[in-house]
């Protein structure tokens, strides 16, 4: 049974696109057919992220018209092809997508995947609602700051009471925590929330720890997902991620305090 | 090993019947205007929709019998089911009213009935009146379990329990009491149709903003004593008492 997974926050800038990319890449690199999503319509930027960009024809508001198939619109990734995405139209805004529509689309895409990554984009607006409308599972994005957290509590207030599964009474949307841009050492100095200050003001259960990294600049600027280098940090954070939410048993590596001056010389970077 | 442990489960019982206490919202009825009641009892389900789905429900018919005024119980157990509530019990019905509700599958509660005895009932104690108003206030009590995030609204016509945490920008109101036994982060304000009796009990008190028949303290008001402490919260001379518990 394939199962729907919504990227999300209600913050911008906290990194979901990043998210959303990486875990695509790592879901289908694991065997698993995988399509991603853009919902952030008019702000595209996941083909940039995932350096299709330039092989864009048919959008997911073509599909929606009837203007295009979706066999038309999906873009086949360039590093597996297990992987689609399906872009965003830069030229409309949101009130282009409609719930019906994107049902349709979800109910097709499903009977071919097996995941069904949904990028939504910021907010708690028509965009946001509807990526996350039709959703199995939740990842909630949050950076170690206070107005992140709490737009990721209101998130999930909205996740619990106005998706289908609970407007349809059936079993609540699975929630799962992503702490992204987490530097231990400003934690340690007072400049940074904690992991444990995170999870007790949202309660919620912690898939992983992406700490701040400049894998994920170079990843963005370069069009492939920061997943794929496997040296960096941030890269590995995200494998972890996808083996855990695969139901891998995978300690948490990036919580604490990177090694001492010997292990800078000779950890990976 | 096995074959005692298999002797044991063969004589040791299987079930064993324990006595448990349940908060269940009752339903009073001062009319028997089928068409009002069903009118009356949509226009709460609709205040919060989520609370009342599949809710069990006692209806109490003491005070109408009170004022000998009859009612169908088939009619009316129609009506809450159709509202997706859960009619659990009859409580004060007359005997021909208890039969009626056990024929539908609905146990009869005692509590307070006044069966056949409402004539002498209504002449030995014409006295406690008002003491039934106050009462369903506190008989119908609101339970969450999961956490109320922020940017949600919680209204309770009764009680209000909360077994979870209240983060910060979420709001609870109740008419009666509040519990919060998980941190409370948000608005809380109990009483909010006046009633000055009205208190909150709280397990972590971190709140935004408390109120009692709408006397309030903001957080900047909570001195550091009373935070993250378990605490309740009343009404003395229009002031709110904090006081740690």
């Amino acid at each position: 049974m394939a199962r729907i997974i919504v990227v999300t926050s209600g913050k911008g800038g906290v990194g979901k696109t990043t998210t959303s990319a990486a875990i695509a890449m790592g879901l289908a690199k694991r065997g698993h057919k995988t399509a991603v999503i853009d919902f952030d319509v008019g702000l595209r930027n996941l083909d940039l992220i995932m350096g299709c960009e330039r092989r864009v024809v048919y959008d997911f508001v073509n599909v929606i018209n009837g203007e295009a198939t979706l066999n038309q619109a999906l873009i086949r990734d360039k590093n597996c092809n297990l992987l689609y995405i399906l872009p965003a139209s830069q030229t409309r805004d949101k009130d282009a997508l409609s719930q019906e529509g994107v049902g349709k689309i979800l109910d097709e895409l499903k009977k071919d995947f097996k995941y069904i990554v949904c990028d939504s984009p910021a907010g708690i607006e028509k965009g946001a609602h509807l990526a996350m409308y039709f959703a199995d599972d939740a990842f909630i994005v949050t950076n170690p700051e206070v107005s992140s957290v709490r737009d990721s509590d209101r998130m999930l207030g909205i996740l619990s009471s106005k998706s289908r599964r609970a407007e349809q009474n059936e079993e609540p949307i699975k929630e799962y925590l992503l702490l992204s841009r987490y530097s231990p050492d400003r934690v340690k100095l007072g400049e940074m929330l904690s992991v444990d200050d995170v999870q007790e003001i949202l309660s919620l259960h912690l898939l992983g720890v992406i700490p701040e990294s400049k894998s994920v600049l170079n990843a963005s600027n370069s069009g492939t997902p920061v997943i794929l280098d496997e040296k960096s940090d941030a890269g590995q954070a995200y494998a972890d991620i996808v083996a855990r939410y695969l139901g891998e048993d995978k300690p948490h590596r990036f919580i604490d305090e990177k090694k001492g001056l010997f292990g800078k010389f000779f950890g990976s970077k | 090993m096995s074959t005692d442990s298999q002797q044991k489960t063969k004589h040791s019982p299987v079930l064993e019947f324990k006595s448990s206490t349940f908060s269940v919202p009752v339903l009073v009825l001062a009319s028997n205007d089928v068409m009002t009641i069903e009118q009356q009892l949509q226009d709460k389900v609709n205040l919060a929709p989520e609370f009342f789905k599949n809710s069990p429900l006692v209806f109490d018919l003491q005070e109408l019998n009170k004022h000998d005024l009859d009612i169908d119980v088939a009619e009316l157990t129609k009506i809450i089911r159709k509202l997706g509530l859960l009619p659990i019990g009859i409580r004060g019905g007359g005997a021909q009213q208890n039969q009626q509700a056990l024929k539908l599958g609905i146990p009869v509660h005692s509590g307070h009935t006044v069966a056949a005895s409402s004539e002498t009932q209504k002449q030995q104690a014409p006295e406690p009146e008002p003491e039934p108003k106050s009462q369903t206030v506190a008989a119908t009590t609101t339970m969450i379990t999961h956490p109320v995030r922020s940017g949600q609204r919680i209204y309770a016509s009764g009680d209000l329990i909360i077994l979870a945490q209240v983060s910060a920008g979420a709001e609870i109101l109740a008419e009666g009491n509040i519990h919060v036994y998980g941190s409370l982060r948000g608005r809380a304000l109990a009483g909010v149709q006046g009633n000055t009796e009205a208190r909150i009990f709280c397990s972590d008190l971190q709140a935004e903003l408390i109120s009692i028949a709408g006397n309030y303290k903001v957080s900047e008001d909570l001195n550091g004593v009373v935070l993250n402490q378990h605490v309740q919260i009343y009404l003395q001379n229009h002031t709110l008492v904090i006081k740690d518990m």
